[in-house]
């Protein structure tokens, strides 16, 4: 029974739910399955054009000129465009919601000015009558290059004779700003306790180095947008991207427009993982646009994914852990050097403040450095920065434990973080599941199971990712058939219409099916930031339990004009409305209350400030050929907090594809670099990542320890399973073969040559 | 560039001529010219599997087929799988089990998945990843995906048996 609205953000304890914790069909499921639903590369206009992005053969040179009068001098092309075209290419900051970013850095991302940076950089482009003419109008584009030397290995890069990639890069090292030009774009520095006491109380030590390989995220739909520039200056975008807002935003900036010119629609999205929240070919299909006066579409090649766009950094990481003879974590420490691909802002920061923060640790350090390179941009990746730490964390914690000889669940379990936990930043825990999901693997089938045979190993792995707030809004209209639309913000990459339909359903006491989810463009509905962060369920359904809230309200007042009593008398139950023996469903009052009177709308914003914290614990099966270093995952389960799950179905999804994604990027995803800098695997047949034969069933077991902050305790779950994987794969081939792997991929060569060596 | 041609297929039960470039691909024809865009394009040289169609009888990457080899040619597409406005028992499975999650490789998977039960009805748990394995899902981790296959042999055979 509610009869005042209670406050958003605090968790309600409710345990008889009736919707949420179902596992009802999402609502654009038949679009999807019947191939209707609308991808940007379905989407056409009237008059469309094709466009061609023009790429550097080289991984750094200047570039001298470009000279585009050939293409453009062919038949059926329309417009040629280098980043002389872009206004918005200015040495300036812009906010851009989850951070900021400087224009010159964006901007020469999308088009390179003056300098080529990596393989695949965009050079220019064209709009033609047809792709393959705009291909074929690429190779009449004579470009004249000033080769330079290149720099993929990121300790390469940091050293003082390195190749500079740009000349206005200082080291911000600590908030102090170097004297001369750096790759080192910044240095950052963690500290809690005293590091050298903390080491000086420990009875072992393990240091140990560790490297990891640049990955790419791997969805499967390529990038792509059709944009048409109107005659009243008006721009119009259809794009793949995980936030329309931020994509308005960065296409605004670059092209010197008001926001408010701009309209992003985003079409079905075909999975982005943190590498569709940059923009790409939103600006170049819109500099088209305006110079063609046609609407223009733009879609990447499968080869230009993967040397164009956002890969994940390689990384360096030396990591030293010290404990107590009786199984205590003191200290820890960490040096670590990502990678930032081309331009300065990787995913250093995360990566320090996730390395320790699955463990209490009294004394803790961590230096980090973002490093530039000849490799394209790295963007986010599902736990940007975190995968990489919890590998080389979960390895010494494992050879900690076998060495002190005791349980690899109990000795985390002895010295898993949980509330009021100070991690290596400052920030101390609320309450967190860390204990619970690791007891849940402690007691799981597959935990109790006996792993028997020769090079077989089993191996446990946890990590970490914090989900963050940001904004969203929500609208909705009561239909008079007692349906309700529900307009929202947020893409949807993964089901999160559903999710966050469900919450709504579950506050008004109507079924999941009776909300029409919809995701809206950017004039339709208010500022909302990316689907990123695995924020959506939490943080755009927060939004939906407010909006139902001021939609219940509203009907509340209705019945109470109805039954001429005041509002506050009007009880509402699981959406039936009553008062002194009358009563109305939810149904019925919506068919009243859309008859007679003002329509029956809501709406709802938020942008909750508090970082909520996901844990995931992984548990792998392994058996490794000797023969040719293959690994086979035998068994693998996955546990996560989830604080709760709405729809378990796309919770288990995240987890089991999280998982995966962290197989491929453990076992076999690498870029391979040649000494010249040029990536040798830019297809999926050579960056091999899992097939369905390459991997068991993923077990999953969800554990629900509610957030705080949130009114159904939802936890953010789509990051945290893909950091355990290098962990507990490595562990598991530790124990199958007795070798402690510390690069990543493990891929065949590699730990064939390391047991051959043996 | 040379000239277009003419080319007569079957396409979903329909008899249909189309005008497409020697240099052409199945995939391009069918989504740009005969706005079929339930196949996608995930790579366009055979390596993901979400442009699979049926080529009289067998499941093909339309990227890697020419348009022009598709003369006299019988091909289903993933519109075709749903009959008389209902979803076909492979979607329903799909949906029911969560099997999808942004959906791009979807219209691939059942193409595939299709074609496989049709053969092999009884397809083991490995038969049914060997099969699959040339369609890449990033999203779900194939767990889903192989359960919602599993499941539709079941429903089969229990409309079958009863
Ligand atoms: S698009 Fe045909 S196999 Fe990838
Ligand atoms: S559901 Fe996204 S690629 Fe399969």
């Amino acid at each position: 029974m509610s009869t005042e609205t209670p406050k958003a953000e605090v968790y309600l304890g409710k345990t008889d739910y009736k919707v949420i914790g179902t596992r009802p069909i999402r609502h654009d499921g038949a679009d999807k399955v019947t191939g209707k639903a609308i991808y940007t590369a379905d989407f056409k206009l009237p008059g469309m054009l094709h466009g061609a992005i023009l790429r550097s053969p080289h991984p750094h040179a200047n570039i001298k000129s470009i000279d585009t009068s050939a293409a453009e001098a062919m038949d059926g092309v329309m417009a040629v465009i280098t980043a002389a075209d872009m206004p918005g290419l200015k040495d300036k900051n812009a906010s851009l919601g989850e951070g900021s970013v400087n224009l010159l850095d964006l901007g020469s991302n999308v088009l390179a000015h003056g300098k080529v940076l990596y393989r695949g950089h965009a050079v220019a482009a064209v709009a033609a009558k047809s792709v393959h003419i705009a291909q074929e109008a690429l190779k009449h584009i004579v470009v004249e290059y000033e080769e330079l030397p290149a720099v993929t290995w990121v300790l390469d890069a940091m050293k003082d004779d390195a190749p500079i990639l740009l000349d206005r890069v200082r080291t911000d090292d600590m908030g102090e700003m170097s004297e001369s030009p750096t790759n080192i774009s910044k240095h950052i520095r963690f500290e809690k306790g005293n590091i050298e006491d903390g080491f000086s109380q420990c009875d072992i030590v393990i240091e140990k180095e560790f490297r990891t390989e640049t990955v790419h995220q791997g969805y499967i739909e390529p990038h792509a947008s059709v944009a048409s520039w109107n005659e009243d200056g008006h721009l119009k975008i259809w794009t793949a991207t995980q936030g329309s807002f931020t994509a308005r935003q960065q296409t605004a900036e670059l092209l010197e427009l008001p926001v408010s010119k701009v309209t992003v629609t985003p079409c079905e999205i075909g999975g982005g993982f943190g590498g569709k929240i940059a923009v790409y070919t939103q600006p170049v299909a819109a500099m088209l646009s305006q110079k063609s006066g046609r609407p223009v579409k733009v879609t990447m090649q499968r080869n230009e994914v993967f040397e164009g766009t956002g890969p994940t950094p390689g990384s360096y990481m030396k990591v030293k852990i010290g404990a107590t003879n009786d199984g205590k974590l003191v200290a820890g420490e960490a040096w670590l050097a990502y990678d930032a691909g081309a331009f300065p802002g990787g995913v250093i920061g995360p990566g320090c403040m996730c390395v320790f923060s699955c463990y209490e640790f009294e004394h803790a350090k961590v230096d980090g450095y973002d490093v530039l390179v000849n490799k394209p941009k790295t963007q986010a990746y599902r736990a940007p920065g975190s995968t990489h730490v919890a590998f080389a964390v979960e390895t010494i914690v494992d050879e900690i434990a076998e060495k002190l000889e005791m349980d690899p669940i109990d000795f985390r379990l002895q010295n898993a973080a949980k509330e009021g936990t100070v991690r290596v930043d400052g920030l101390k825990y609320p309450r967190i599941g860390l204990i619970e999901t690791l007891e849940a693997l402690k007691n799981s089938d597959h935990y109790q199971s006996k792993l028997e045979g020769p090079n077989k190993g089993r191996g446990l792995g946890c990590g970490f990712w914090f989900n963050i707030g940001l904004k969203s809004s929500v609208t909705a209209t009561v239909n008079s058939d007692g349906m309700v639309s529900l307009i929202e913000g947020s893409t949807d990459i993964g089901g999160t219409r559903t999710s966050i339909a469900m919450q709504f359903a579950e506050t008004l006491g109507i079924p999941a099916e009776d909300v029409i989810p919809k995701v809206a463009d950017t004039d339709s509905i208010g500022y909302t930031d990316v689907t990123g962060g695995s924020r959506v369920t939490f943080s755009t359904g927060l939004a939906a339990y407010k909006c139902a809230l001021d939609i219940q309200d509203q009907l509340r007042a209705r019945a109470a004009d109805l039954w001429e009593c005041e509002p506050e008398n009007v009880t509402i139950e699981e959406g039936v409305y009553s008062h002194n023996g009358d009563s109305m469903t939810f149904k019925e009052l919506a068919d009243k209350a859309c008859k007679v009177g003002d329509p029956v709308a809501g709406s709802a914003t938020v942008s909750p400030d508090c970082f909520t914290n996901g844990f995931a614990a992984h548990l792998a099966d392994v058996e490794v050929d000797p023969e040719t270093g293959k690994v086979t995952i035998l068994r693998y389960t996955a546990v996560q907090d989830a604080g709760k799950a709405i729809h378990p179905s796309y919770v288990e999804g995240q987890m089991q594809g999280g998982a995966v994604q962290g197989i491929g990027w453990t076992l076999n995803e690498e870029y391979f670099y040649d000494d010249k800098g040029t990536m040798k695997n830019a297809s999926f047949l050579d960056y091999r990542m899992p097939t369905c034969l390459d991997v068991p069933m993923i077990e999953t077991i969800i554990v629900e320890v509610p957030n705080p902050d949130h009114p159904y305790g939802v936890r953010g779950v789509g990051e945290p399973p893909i950091c355990p994987p290098p962990g507990a794969i490595a562990n598991a081939i530790y124990h199958a073969t007795g070798q402690r792997m510390t690069e990543l991929p493990i891929s065949p060569p590699k730990l064939w040559k390391a047991i051959s060596e043996k | 560039m040379a000239k277009k041609q003419v080319v007569t297929s079957n396409i979903n039960g329909e008899e249909v001529e189309f005008l497409c470039k020697p240099q052409q691909s199945l995939l391009e024809v069918l989504r740009d010219e005969l706005d079929l865009t339930g196949a996608k394009e995930g790579c366009n040289n055979g390596n993901c599997g979400a442009c699979t169609v049926m080529l009289d009888g067998h499941p093909v990457n339309s990227c890697l087929v020419l348009a022009v080899e598709a003369e006299g040619a019988e091909i289903t597409t993933v519109e075709s799988i749903s009959q008389g406005g209902e979803l076909h028992p492979l979607q329903q499975c799909f949906l029911e089990d969560a099997a999808l999650q942004c959906g791009i490789c979807t219209p691939g998977f059942l193409v595939a998945a299709k074609a496989l039960l049709e053969k092999n009805p009884d397809a083991t748990e490995h038969e049914i990843r060997f099969n699959l394995a040339n369609n890449l899902c990033r999203c779900t981790g194939y767990d889903k995906i192989v359960k919602a296959v599993q499941d539709c042999q079941t429903r089969t055979k229990e409309a079958v048996s009863q």
